[in-house]
């Protein structure tokens, strides 16, 4: 049996209903688990104070909202290529999600700049790109809502989310060409296998990754199966209009 | 190719609008930042190649919508899609006679409003060459939302919030290059990098291009 | 010429016809009939390309057809002849003075298309199909807005030009034209409500 028959709608709809309540379980337990022990469990950081342990939220927001983009292009991707409807309904679904998660990340870090910085907002490349993650989950989401025809609609969201990605690297690379930047480095950077920060800080903010990276799994199942049901209604609507 | 290029500047010429207004967009934005910002030269020198650059982005904005949709609406496009030029060949003249009705005309104004931001004298010949490497991406890209949104009854407000965040990446080198030629500090690099742009969005969109339009003709 | 076999094609993903079949030699011409939203339009843009069949084939010589609709792409602000001699080169081609005078255009060659009544646009519109030497047109309503004489003026044109010089056409009209011609009526053909193909089929 291949892989894809899974991505049929109805045994989307089977396979996915047990799976939900699980991944909102293990999402809850990981990330309240986590952002528990990271607020009131660890020490606070000499330099910084108190104001570091906004990384639980930061950091993992941060990562899913840029995984959030890279999923939908997959998404986009696996739509174009072999027209697996729930695929075109699973990107739809994160970028809400995603565009959310950019927002906390955002939000997080202008809270978390003031004290460290001095400023809400910088003009830094790493929360400029963001700012530009943003716009384009904006444009994606407002395409997806302005076309009527749903398989038009995913068709032409998958064109723009592709040549986006494109766009989104380029400016990534242009914007730090632009200004070189107060933000630090990354805190676990995953190719060097090495890491910036601590043991002690590190395990509750592993928690939290792997917390928030499930919910999004959970969140986009959810939202998915709910745009399934809404292309039920809409394909049983037009089959009773011609009976 | 060359009947419809011919076709679209003519109609674009008769029917007004396409020279004129982006240009006359541009002047009136260009006069507007002191309003805003002060009359201190002081101010307006540093700030001048970026306000051009703004500007002249927001002035190829205004026309891109009419790109596709007089077409859409004429039954043109379906025409056009069943007649023997490939629809990449479509997108590529359709952003070609962009470019020379906007771009072009841009280009060669912006060093005159530059003499009213009180720019640095160093910049015109930068400001010239970059928006003349630059603007072509902007067309090529703005053909792209075109073809996206042309189908839409208002697709006009949702174009620009597609395509101005996939024209970050050449006002960023287009200024850039402006700005770094003003105080020499090298305005070559991000020059070429405008330039590298535009030539991969003239190698690629055309086939995105065509692609969103055959969707949308479905 | 067109050869079409048991082609079945959807409007918005829902399945509107099915089981059309007709083979048109040199010369052939067919009439599409059937009440308001029964698939014409859908039926024509799916047999010129413009949108996928759900099923089923069609075969025509590669870059034979032409569709034209009641939009028929005349731009206001060009004159008569800048608009035909636009689509004659955009088809590789050049405007014979007879396309003028087939359809009473001498007159009002140099006018702007903007300055010309709704059936007079029409004129130009069906002009158009004489100047780009296609062979198989699919044509959605030629005949909207032309008073009888331009009626007759076209039917016609398609008589012995366009059928008389090996040519074929697939018409969707409502009003006789007087060419000697079979005629579809595509009530009977219309898909199934519970006809499988249409792209919503796999949340059903």
């Amino acid at each position: 049996m291949s892989i894809w028959e899974y991505a049929n709608p109805k045994r989307f709809m089977e396979w996915t209903a047990p799976v939900v309540p699980w991944a909102f379980g293990i999402a809850g337990v990981l990330t309240l688990g986590g952002l528990f022990w990271g607020f009131f469990l660890t020490p606070e950081a000499d330099k910084f104070g108190s104001t570091v342990k906004i990384i639980y939220l930061h950091v993992p927001a941060a990562l899913m909202a840029i995984n959030a983009w890279f999923m939908m292009l997959v998404a986009s991707l696996i739509w174009v290529i072999r027209r697996h409807h729930v695929s075109a309904l699973a990107a739809r679904a994160a970028a809400p999600v995603g565009m959310v998660m950019t927002v906390i990340a955002l939000v997080t870090g202008a809270i978390w700049g003031m004290p460290t910085w001095g400023t809400y907002w910088v003009w830094d490349p790493r929360l400029t790109s963001f700012m530009i993650l943003f716009l384009f989950y904006l444009g994606y989401i407002a395409l997806w809502e302005a076309i009527d025809d749903p398989d038009t609609a995913a068709d032409l969201t998958s064109v723009l989310c592709i040549v986006g990605s494109i766009f989104a690297i380029l400016s990534r690379y242009a914007v730090r060409f632009w200004n070189q930047g107060l933000h630090q480095g990354t805190s676990v950077p995953v190719v060097t296998g090495g890491r910036t920060i601590s043991d002690v800080y590190f395990w509750p903010l592993v928690a939290c990754m792997v917390g928030f990276g499930v919910l999004f799994i959970a969140l986009v199942l959810m939202r998915t199966r709910t745009e399934i049901r809404v292309r039920r209604i809409r394909a049983l609507a037009a089959r009773a209009a011609r009976a | 190719m060359i009947a419809l290029l011919l076709r679209d500047l003519r109609l674009s010429i008769r029917a007004g609008g396409g020279f004129g207004l982006g240009l006359a967009f541009f002047l009136i934005v260009v006069v507007l930042v002191p309003f805003g910002v002060g009359p201190d030269r002081a101010v307006l020198t540093p700030i001048a190649p970026g306000i051009l650059w703004v500007a002249a982005l927001l002035a190829a904005l205004l026309s891109l919508d009419r790109i596709f949709a007089l077409d859409f609406e004429d039954g043109s496009l379906p025409l056009l899609a069943t007649a023997p030029i490939p629809l990449e060949g479509v997108a590529l003249v359709k952003a070609v006679s962009h470019w020379i009705t906007t771009g072009l005309p841009l280009t060669f104004a912006a060093p005159l409003l530059g003499f009213f931001l009180n720019m640095a004298p160093e910049a015109y010949l930068w400001l010239l060459a970059s928006l003349a490497l630059g603007t072509p991406a902007l067309s090529m890209i703005g053909t792209f939302g075109a073809a996206l949104t042309v189908g839409l009854r208002r697709g006009g407000l949702l174009l620009s919030l597609l395509v101005l965040p996939l024209y970050i990446p050449t006002l960023i080198f287009g200024a850039e290059a402006v700005r770094r030629g003003a105080d020499a500090t090298g305005a070559i690099a991000p020059l070429m990098l405008s330039g590298a742009i535009t030539l991969g969005c003239l190698a690629l969109l055309p086939f995105a291009t065509a692609a969103t339009l055959r969707i949308n003709l479905r | 010429m067109l050869q079409v076999t048991d082609l079945r094609c959807a409007r918005g993903g829902v399945p509107v016809l099915e089981r059309i079949s007709f083979t048109l030699q040199p010369g052939d011409a067919l009439i599409l009939r059937g009440p308001n939203g029964v698939g014409k339009t859908t039926l024509l843009r799916t047999l010129a390309g413009l949108q996928p069949a759900l099923s089923g084939t069609y075969d025509y010589a590669e870059g034979a057809g032409a569709y034209a609709s009641h939009a028929d792409g005349i731009k206001l602000a060009l004159t008569v002849r800048e608009n035909l001699t636009f689509w004659a080169q955009v088809h590789g081609r050049s405007v014979p003075d007879s396309a003028y005078d087939t359809f009473d255009l001498g007159d009002l060659r140099d006018r702007m298309a903007g300055t010309l009544s709704a059936g007079q646009k029409r004129r130009v519109g069906l002009a158009r199909l004489a100047v780009i030497g296609r062979r198989v047109l699919f044509l959605d309503e030629p005949t909207v807005s032309l008073d009888g004489f331009s009626v007759r003026m076209f039917a016609d044109w398609m008589r012995d030009h366009h059928l008389g010089q090996g040519g074929c056409a697939v018409i969707a009209t409502h009003i006789d034209l007087g060419l000697d011609a079979p005629t579809l009526d595509l009530t009977p053909h219309i898909a199934a409500a519970d006809a499988d193909g249409g792209s919503d089929e796999a949340f059903l």
